[in-house]
């Protein structure tokens, strides 16, 4: 298994061009030091979504024949139809709200993308898209991370932000990063402790708490500092952990701390059984999703100029529906780059198509863009590294530029 | 640290593994009994009399009930609304989770059964469910109770069949609902409702419980393997849930399994021939080994404490406590460099808090709520993965913040169900539990510029104590 995947990886790399790299004059202010630092936010979804019934390929001749149960009835059909994008593909009717944005032209979708690993184990797929080394598992480091490493500027430790409790494996490595649940609970319960936990910390010989220590510390005095002037939220989010992950992300980039890198993930992709159609299971996970995007877009307001967000799902799902109206853990998804200076309003990636030869493996969606050629590109135009070597490394982009921004 | 180890720096290091912390009385019976025959009384739980938590976690009337009475006691609102009954706290689905979240602290903090405690945590961790999916709710008492508890220091292949059989596991990873694509139930015609193959289990079954990501299988053997299972479901899962073999589900012909023919025709038997082949695979052996290996010793174990262990496994036929024994009298076992080599995860964290400080505990919201914010909470995680055993998983500034706001709340018992005695106060006799003679100098000092409780706080909260 492990070499038939280091096979298709090392074939896929031959021959191609790099990733095309924008003329200097493109590259927006990111180098310049500025309090309004560019944010790259990154979701992850976490159980692999079933990206074919996110961005339906309504007019593949195969789509509906796979899924007699569950396929999105096309734009005709009405309330219970999707949402048309272009006459060819259309979004679930549960993320209605994000066609405004894609209508603004600051959603760009990528179809077909992802990681060019064949496993389709949930947690080796996860590492796998995090450490950004497909094939490749036993790399240290997160590729969110290398980005920081890398790129030396600025000592904010909101440099790297995971909203999580536990730091993931794409910001885990040699730069610091923090991680925090709500900016509000963030702080000591015990005033007369604190400071000598903090001195105590600072002098651990341990690294592991001398570096935890002090990012820690840090971050608490900078927020304590800020925390007044950070203007109240006006959007309206809807109930649950990771909408409410995205509002404190939303309240950092107002703060203007230094952000960089911010991460968090929703869970609950993972549809064996009874996935459902424009309503049920994944339905109601796109509803969360959706409204969640709209009410950042909507709080971060002006800042989206600066900002861009891209989500993650380990892979795909099979293309045929299984025995239960699920489906089973696949291959290639469906990405999404939401920003201010996002080419959005239309979707990228080569279409593979459905029908059974073309299917990956004869069973999944082909995967036609590397989720790395992606983020590369967001890393290289919007965040200014150019530089991509050490954050993908032995990676050159089979479809060259895409465009995205 | 190249020294070796001193006498009493071994036991707090064999504690530390064995166990959920130290205690003095821990201590005390360790080097009255030695090491080496702690190991065996511990390795023999069912001669250890543990009455006195029994007798805390009886109180929690949930842990006797079948799932069906729970799901009685205990309903959806929809089926709650339909019988006439009135919904409330305290027949919410949640409480049931809440006894056995409570029932797993106490027993963590009180049972006289401390390795065996670990082995049922270590074992719910690798089968991992997750308690809040579906009917899930009303089968993870029986689980725990019915189905890892009799076997966490068994046969391995007794553990791998009962947790294939369990109806908790059948319905977390929807093997009940799978259909042979040749079965019966999938040829009639004029079904519109026709059910197929469901692969989740056969994945996971392979992956996560048995042979490990590396273990050699391929989409095929996840196929094939899936193919035998069929049939494998359950009885009534929202009621008295059992395990069935339902032979229409059951696909009859001939299957490959990591290429051993199984004939036709063998209906459930197959599935217990799967069982069987993961069971004595050698993958298998190596995968657990190394699993056990990360917890008693370090998250890289190194490849000799992998290798006897494999073996043993291989040896014993997968005799748990045969494996256990074998890492543990390995000569690697005591070498300094795995002396406090490993991070505390949340539970281990939080229950060798209450031991050390002998904390009168009943288990509350609140600290359950710490437990959460630290990042795991009890029988809820969701992804079959369970949750992660090596250092970076929990050590992010979030959980490190909690858990120094966990100590301070505890040493100055803010903690509505935890009271540590007032003699607390003077921390020395701890500092013999935690780190014997080897305190560093910077919480040394720490420790010195502080009084009261928030000295405990402070040697609670110290980088020494998130270590084991």
């Amino acid at each position: 298994m492990d070499r038939s995947r280091r096979t298709f990886i090392k074939s896929a790399g031959v021959g191609f061009l790099a990733l095309g790299l924008p003329p200097p004059f493109l590259v927006r202010a990111a180098a310049q030091q500025s309090s309004r630092s560019k944010v790259l936010v990154v979701i992850f979804q976490r159980g692999g979504m079933d990206g074919l019934n996110v961005v339906i390929p309504f007019k593949d001749p195969a789509y509906y024949a796979l899924r007699p149960s569950i396929a999105v009835a096309e734009p005709a059909a009405g309330e219970e139809g999707a949402i048309d994008l272009d006459g060819f593909y259309a979004l679930h009717p549960a993320l209605s709200p994000l066609k405004k944005i894609y209508d603004q032209g600051q959603l760009a979708i990528v179809h077909a993308a992802g990681s060019p690993d064949n496993t389709r184990s949930h947690f080796d797929a996860q590492d796998c898209m995090e450490l950004g080394t497909p094939g490749i598992r036993s790399t240290p480091d997160g590729w969110l991370n290398r980005f920081l490493t890398q790129r030396e500027r600025g000592d904010s430790p909101f440099r790297g932000l995971a909203v999580t409790p536990q730091t993931p494996r794409i910001l885990a490595g040699a730069a610091p990063t923090l991680s925090l649940s709500t900016i509000e609970e963030f702080r000591p319960r015990n005033l007369t402790v604190a400071p000598a936990l903090q001195k105590l910390y600072a002098n651990a010989a341990d690294p592991l708490f001398r570096r935890g220590g002090q990012t820690l510390f840090e971050a608490m005095a900078r927020l304590r500092s800020i925390e007044a002037k950070i203007p109240p939220s006006t959007a309206s989010y809807p109930a649950g952990r990771f909408p409410a992950g995205l509002k404190q992300i939303a309240r950092l980039i107002k703060a203007d701390v230094g952000l960089e890198i911010a991460f968090t993930e929703i869970e609950g992709w993972d549809t064996h059984v009874a996935e459902g159609g424009a309503t049920g299971q994944l339905a109601n996970r796109l509803k969360e999703l959706g409204e969640a995007l709209v009410a950042f877009h909507q709080d971060v307001g002006d800042r989206m100029e600066d900002v861009v967000i891209v989500t993650l799902s380990e892979f795909g799902r099979t293309a045929r529906e299984n025995g239960n109206r699920g489906t089973d853990h696949g291959h290639a998804n469906v990405m999404f780059v939401i920003g201010g200076h996002v080419r959005g309003g239309r979707v990228y990636g080569r279409w593979p198509g459905l029908a059974p030869e073309l299917l990956y493996e004869g069973r999944d969606l082909d995967l036609t863009t590397d989720y790395r050629a992606v983020c590369g590109e967001v890393i290289a135009r919007h965040m200014g590294q150019r530089d991509l070597g050490q954050v993908f490394p032995g990676f050159r982009s089979p479809v060259g530029q895409l465009g995205i921004i | 640290m190249t020294t070796p180890l001193r006498q009493e720096q071994k036991i707090v290091h064999f504690l530390n593994r064995t166990s959920f912390g130290p205690t003095p009385a821990a201590v005390q019976r360790a080097s009255q009994l030695g090491v080496r025959d702690y190991l065996e009384e511990q390795l023999a739980p069912e001669a250890i009399a543990d009455g006195a938590v029994e007798e805390k976690v009886a109180g929690l009337k949930t842990m006797r009930m079948n799932s069906r009475e729970l799901f009685e006691l205990y309903p959806p609102p929809k089926a709650a609304r339909e019988r006439g009954m009135a919904t409330n706290a305290m027949n919410a689905p949640r409480l049931v989770i809440f006894e056995l979240q409570q029932a797993r602290l106490l027993r963590a903090v009180y049972s006289q059964r401390q390795l065996y405690e670990v082995m049922v945590d270590f074992w719910s961790n690798h089968f991992n469910i997750f308690a809040a999916k579906g009917a899930n709710r009303w089968l993870m008492t029986s689980y725990d109770r019915d189905t890892i508890r009799p076997h966490a220091l068994g046969k391995f292949r007794d553990l791998l069949l009962a947790t294939a059989q369990s109806p908790a596991m059948l319905f977390y990873l929807d093997n009940w609902l799978s259909v042979g694509p040749n079965s019966r139930a999938a040829l009639q015609t004029g079904n519109s409702r026709r059910r197929g193959l469901n692969e989740n289990y056969a994945r996971e079954i392979m992956e996560l419980h048995s042979l490990g990501v590396d273990g050699g299988y391929s989409q095929q053997d996840v196929h094939e393997i899936a193919r035998c299972f069929t049939g494998w479901t359950l009885r009534r899962p929202r009621g008295e849930a059992e395990f069935m073999f339902n032979p229409r589900m059951h696909d009859p012909t001939a299957k490959t399994v990591l290429g051993k023919h199984i004939p036709a025709s063998g209906g459930m038997e197959d599935g217990v021939k799967v069982i069987d082949l993961l069971a004595h695979h050698p993958a298998t052996a190596r995968f657990i080994a190394t699993k056990l290996a990360r917890r008693f010793v370090a998250d890289d174990p190194p490849a000799s404490i992998i290798e006897q262990a494999a073996a043993a496994f291989r040896r014993s036929d997968g005799d748990i406590p045969t494996v256990v024994r074998t890492i543990i009298d390995a000569p690697e076992f005591f070498e300094p460099t795995f002396y406090q080599a490993k991070i505390k995860k949340p539970l281990e964290y939080v229950a060798s808090a209450l031991r050390i400080t002998e904390a009168d505990t009943r288990v509350t919201p609140q600290l359950l709520r710490y437990l959460g914010r630290m990042g795991e909470r009890l029988f809820l995680a969701q992804p079959p993965t369970g949750y992660p055993d090596v250092a970076s998983s929990w050590i992010s500034s979030d959980m490190l913040l909690t858990r120094m706001n966990f100590a301070s709340d505890l040493a100055a018992n803010r903690i509505d169900g935890a009271r540590v005695p007032m003699q607390m106060g003077d921390t020395q006799p701890l500092i013999g539990l935690i780190a014997p003679g080897s305190l560093s100098s910077a919480t040394q000092a720490a420790l010195s510029e502080t009084a009261g409780s928030d000295t405990l706080a402070l040697l609670l909260a110290a980088p020494e104590f998130q270590r084991r």
